[in-house]
């Protein structure tokens, strides 16, 4: 069973959204996507200062056994990258909420309320 | 509704991953298919390969229609157990199949063929034995009453632990040398394999395979899934059927052309589109020198022309990524070539289209 913490945002493409307290948010990919995509080899981030838009993709995961494109979650300006991920992919296999993929801020604070909660995300990655 | 091999619920039992591999349920991995991949190189692994199909000859005429059938030559098998890997052609020269042929006697012969070309591969062998009134019968192993389990044991320490749990096929095993098969009572244990490791492939009646699989599990045997055997024949330069090679393809540009055997004048299916086409591309290695990770149907660019990915992944072994790729000729052991990974060039260097066996890496 997947691990979908309460306190996060989620996007159906699997990502998870963090608000944080000056206004940015950290996404990452979810516990249910790194387990269906196995042994993660390789992770590209995003440009610092690149805007994206909702639904854009934004990032590359690649596992042994396939690439899966990771998309914006929301509109917004990407303010920082978390290279450790990056040098050490297995470490979003391994907790996939620590290993965050980048911070951005938000063109809209709304959009990210209006992300799936937990239990409506549990709902999607239970029908995949 | 998808096919199942005699061990689906012992693959459950286990929590694997399955997915559906051609019509069949199959597991991808139990965990981790990096590990998987290790314990194979380093330890000892097993694989449910039940999905492939044996397909037994039996007549006077076996040596005759196999010398006709396939683009190696049977010949080549002179003694009892010898197995011989082969391309089986269709009239332009294309790829119906790749298979392993056992010989046991001039009169019984062993086929295994691939899983999602098991039909079509008999529909030809049924009407080439027709065509050529040939006294061959001809059936598969996999469905039915006689139906056959394969499970693969690979890794260093597998023939140890092969006779751990069948004592009996110690004496019969031991001085098997590389891609020979022999027949124990109901057993029939063969040193083939798809990873670059030693080990056996053993066929066995399919009720008797949950039992030898739990055996060998309990005797410390990984369960390795479908990923694993990808990466590990991968890292050993084994082509993969419709991923390398397909009925479009020949196989003197897949890297096949060791076994097509055209010295002598044997008559066989697909030599006159050969011999009338040549070699047109070179099928070799390529290591990623940027980070990324290669996958088939990515575009090589080379001084000479364009080239295809046709299998690519990351090397547990190499830690880096690596590809099978079908290039121009011209193309030389050493050159830098870019690879178009969405959109970006990225550095690749080629080589021989071989990066790990025996536990080690070889570029």
């Amino acid at each position: 069973m997947s691990n979908v913490p309460s306190n996060l945002k989620y996007a159906a493409s699997h990502e998870w959204v963090l608000k944080n307290a000056d206004g940015s948010v950290t996404v990452g990919i979810t516990d249910h996507a790194q387990e269906a995509l196995g042994d993660l080899v390789f992770v590209e981030l995003p440009e610092v200062g690149a805007h994206y838009a909702k639904d854009k993709e934004i990032a590359v995961v690649e596992s042994v056994k396939a690439a899966a494109d990771v998309y914006a979650p929301i509109g917004g300006t990407v303010t920082e990258v978390n290279q450790a991920a990056a040098d050490a992919p297995e470490s979003v296999n391994a907790d996939a909420y620590a290993a965050w993929l980048f911070k951005m801020t938000p063109d809209n604070m709304a959009d990210v309320d209006a992300l799936l909660d937990a239990a409506a995300y549990q709902a999607v990655a239970d029908a995949a | 509704m998808l096919k199942k091999t005699v061990l689906n619920a012992a693959h459950r039992a286990l929590n694997a991953r399955m997915v559906d591999f051609g019509g069949w349920d199959m597991p991808v991995n139990y965990g981790s298919q990096i590990e998987e991949h290790h314990a194979v190189r380093n330890y000892c692994g097993m694989f449910d390969v039940s999905h492939m199909c044996p397909v037994d000859l039996v007549g006077a005429d076996c040596r005759p229609f196999l010398s006709r059938l396939v683009a190696n030559d049977v010949a080549k098998l002179t003694v009892s157990g010898k197995a011989l890997y082969s391309a089986m052609l269709n009239e332009t020269g294309g790829v119906i199949d790749d298979l392993i042929i056992y010989f046991l006697t001039d009169t019984r012969f062993r086929i295994v063929v691939n899983a999602g070309t098991a039909e079509k591969d008999l529909a030809w062998m049924q009407a080439k034995a027709a065509e050529w009134k040939m006294d061959v019968t001809i059936t598969q192993r996999r469905d039915g009453d006689n139906a056959l389990g394969i499970i693969a044991v690979q890794g260093p320490n597998a023939r140890a632990k092969v006779w751990s749990v069948l004592p009996q096929a110690k004496a019969a095993t031991e001085g098997l040398k590389a891609f020979f098969a022999a027949e124990v009572d109901q057993y029939f244990i063969a040193s083939t394999g798809y990873t670059g490791e030693d080990g056996y492939e053993v066929m066995l009646p399919a009720g008797e395979a949950e039992s030898l699989w739990n055996k060998l599990k309990d005797a410390g045997v990984a369960p390795c899934g479908l990923g694993a055997r990808d990466t590990l024949r991968l890292e050993a330069g084994m082509n993969l059927y419709g991923q390398d090679m397909d009925e479009t393809v020949s196989p003197l540009d897949a890297g096949l052309a060791w076994t097509v055997a055209m010295k002598d004048e044997r008559d066989f299916v697909g030599r006159a589109a050969l011999a009338a086409n040549g070699q047109q591309k070179q099928f070799l290695g390529l290591i990623l020198l940027d980070k990324g990770v290669l996958r088939g149907h990515q575009k090589v660019v080379t001084a000479q022309g364009e080239g295809e990915i046709t299998s690519g992944s990351f090397s547990p072994t190499l830690q880096q990524s690596i590809a099978l790729a079908r290039l121009p000729l011209g193309v030389a052991i050493g050159d830098e070539v870019q690879v178009d990974i969405r959109g970006k060039l990225l550095k690749a260097k080629v080589t021989k289209p071989v990066f790990a066996r025996n536990g080690k890496a070889v570029q």
